[in-house]
């Protein structure tokens, strides 16, 4: 499992760039971000270089920001590649919450994934490992 | 009718006198409550002489009735009681009115005033579409409706096609509603292609139990065709028809046969003469089962000076112009800021910064939201986790407060603050002033 920071954000114009620099300034590096948007709020998931610094700048900037544990798994970079990953989720009954892709290379894409049941998540970790997928570990993404 | 609505003034005042005298004795008797609250004050129930002496006797408040839930406040025993009615409020602290036979026949006979102020009486077809049921306005309406000898429809609220079906078919003539409903009828109505200044048949309107303003009650008129006549009431004297617009449309004439009026100071607490502006307090003069005496209604208004072209004398109070304390009417329904305060204090997702927005709708009818600033410890992870918690507070919020209340989660520090203090209420409503 690894951290992802979590922002309420209103859906006003300039919002957005407002967080990002927040981040740039106090040299925080993004792997990832994603936004869920509704027409009124958004809720903004960051996967970065240093959570704890990231969260006191964003708490120092005004933000509502919390950590929350995603796990990140990476999966063969071709057509198919992710199917056979979400397929192995359905039929170990294992139910995903939200998931993006944060990064690619040229034979391997990393998505992150929220686990609908937290207390499940370490089963289905095991799990996905033992199907020939690699879930990556905190320092591996730092 | 007719008799006591021009019965020289000084007659009246004698029916108050009499009236005053055995409800004091009636309450200091039947009641533990004023017993002690005299006892406390020094006030003798046997020492008034005048309508002046009166105010020698202490206020009762809503929060006294409340303490006295259910029953406490009942001057009669529950079996001469045949029916109950609640305040809009909070479950549990609720204001409980008794109505004995003789109760419900004054009550009829007040809001059929209305109906008497519109010329109108067994050849005119009442529609009564303010809910039936706790709330005072339905039943009220509708027994002035049968004290008038008209024909009364009880519609009671909502199914607005219905209404306008009834209201072009059946022919109604006054109809008895919020003013915000009636806007709403009539909205809905031309949306429908059908022109209800044409279509309907009505002459009057006898609208209460929300504040409207006068340009309000002109695009109602224009609308409707008909002629506006605002009511006033509440559940702790009895209900709509306390005092009621005459057809000069200029001040509500009390039904000063049955309640005794007198604007204080809400400050010090001191009588104010006639045309200044003050809170209302009220004592009732026959009632059976829930009398009062000396009620601070919180509502702001004067007593109007000088005689009402309409030859009606009873003095009139002018509209109500705002209260004492924080209490909104939404779409007929009184709401405490406290109210929502209790239920916002059980849900740690939230911040206790706040704030309620009322305003109006495309419809014309009352639209309340909640901006709520999000907590850390919520887990706000998910568009459908904000989802939930926005649908878990709006449905407490219905629960407690009976109104339909649109909850939106906003980011910390967005909501004003003055003096550290969140401004809690934003009326942004066009109907009102």
């Amino acid at each position: 499992m690894i951290d992802q920071i979590t922002v309420f954000l209103e859906n006003k114009r300039g919002r957005i760039a407002s967080l990002c620099r927040t981040l740039g300034d106090a040299n925080i590096n993004m792997a990832a971000l994603s936004v869920a948007d509704t027409t009124e709020y958004g809720i903004v998931r960051i996967i970065c270089s240093d959570t704890a610094a990231a969260l006191s700048a964003l708490d120092a900037g005004g933000y509502r920001a919390i950590k929350t544990k995603v796990m990140a798994i990476a999966v063969p970079h071709h057509p198919g590649g992710a199917a056979d990953l979400l397929e192995k989720l359905d039929d170990l009954d294992v139910d995903i919450e939200y998931f993006y892709c944060f990064s690619t290379t040229d034979d391997m894409a990393v998505l992150a994934l929220k686990i609908a049941d937290p207390a499940s998540a370490a089963e289905a970790s095991w799990a996905i490992e033992k199907a020939g997928f690699h879930v990556f570990d905190q320092d591996e993404v730092e | 009718m007719q008799e006591i609505l021009h019965a020289p003034h000084e007659k009246i005042e004698e029916i108050q006198l009499e009236g005053i005298k055995k409800t004091v004795i009636q309450c200091y008797e039947n009641v533990a409550f004023y017993k002690r609250s005299f006892d406390e004050a020094g006030f003798d129930p046997h020492s008034i002489k005048s309508l002046e002496d009166l105010q020698k006797a202490p206020f009762v408040t809503k929060q006294d009735l409340r303490d006295n839930y259910p029953y406490g406040m009942f001057a009669t025993p529950l079996s001469e009681v045949k029916e109950i009615h609640m305040s809009s409020g909070t479950t549990g602290v609720a204001t409980v009115g008794g109505y004995t036979q003789h109760d419900l026949d004054i009550w009829g006979e007040c809001f059929a005033r209305g109906i008497e102020y519109a010329n109108g009486g067994k050849d005119d077809v009442v529609h009564v579409c303010y809910g039936y049921g706790l709330f005072t306005g339905g039943l009220g309406a509708h027994y002035g409706g049968l004290y008038s000898g008209a024909t009364t429809i009880p519609m009671s609220a909502g199914n607005t096609e219905r209404q306008i079906r009834v209201l072009k078919e059946m022919g109604s003539t006054i109809i008895c509603c919020t003013p915000s409903y009636a806007m709403h009828i009539a909205d809905t109505a031309l949306e429908m292609g059908i022109d209800p200044a044409r279509d309907f048949h009505l002459r009057a309107g006898i609208h209460g139990a929300e504040p409207f303003s006068d340009n309000f009650r002109r695009d109602l008129e224009r609308k409707l065709n008909y002629h506006v006549l605002d009511v006033y009431g509440l559940t702790e004297t009895m209900g709509p028809g306390v005092a009621i617009e005459c057809w000069e449309q200029n001040g509500l004439h009390l039904a000063e046969d049955h309640f005794y009026a007198e604007i204080i100071d809400p400050n010090t607490g001191e009588v104010l003469p006639d045309g200044e502006w003050g809170e209302l307090v009220l004592t009732t003069i026959d009632r059976e089962a829930s009398p009062v005496v000396r009620y601070r209604t919180r509502d702001i208004t004067r007593i109007l000076p000088g005689e009402c072209a309409c030859g009606c004398t009873h003095r009139r109070i002018d509209r109500i112009h705002g209260r004492t304390d924080d209490m909104l009417i939404i779409r007929g329904v009184n709401v405490f800021p406290s109210q929502i305060e209790d239920v916002m204090k059980t849900f740690d997702q939230v911040s206790s910064w706040y704030q309620i927005e009322v305003d109006t709708d495309h419809r014309s009818l009352d639209m309340v939201t909640l901006k709520a600033e999000v907590n850390p410890d919520f887990a706000f992870d998910s568009v459908a986790a904000v989802e939930r918690l926005q649908k878990e507070i709006s449905a407490r919020l219905k629960t407690a407060l009976s109104v339909g209340v649109k909850v939106k989660l906003v980011e910390p520090k967005t909501i004003a603050r003055s003096e550290g203090k969140a401004k809690r209420i934003v009326d942004l409503r066009k109907g009102i002033k």
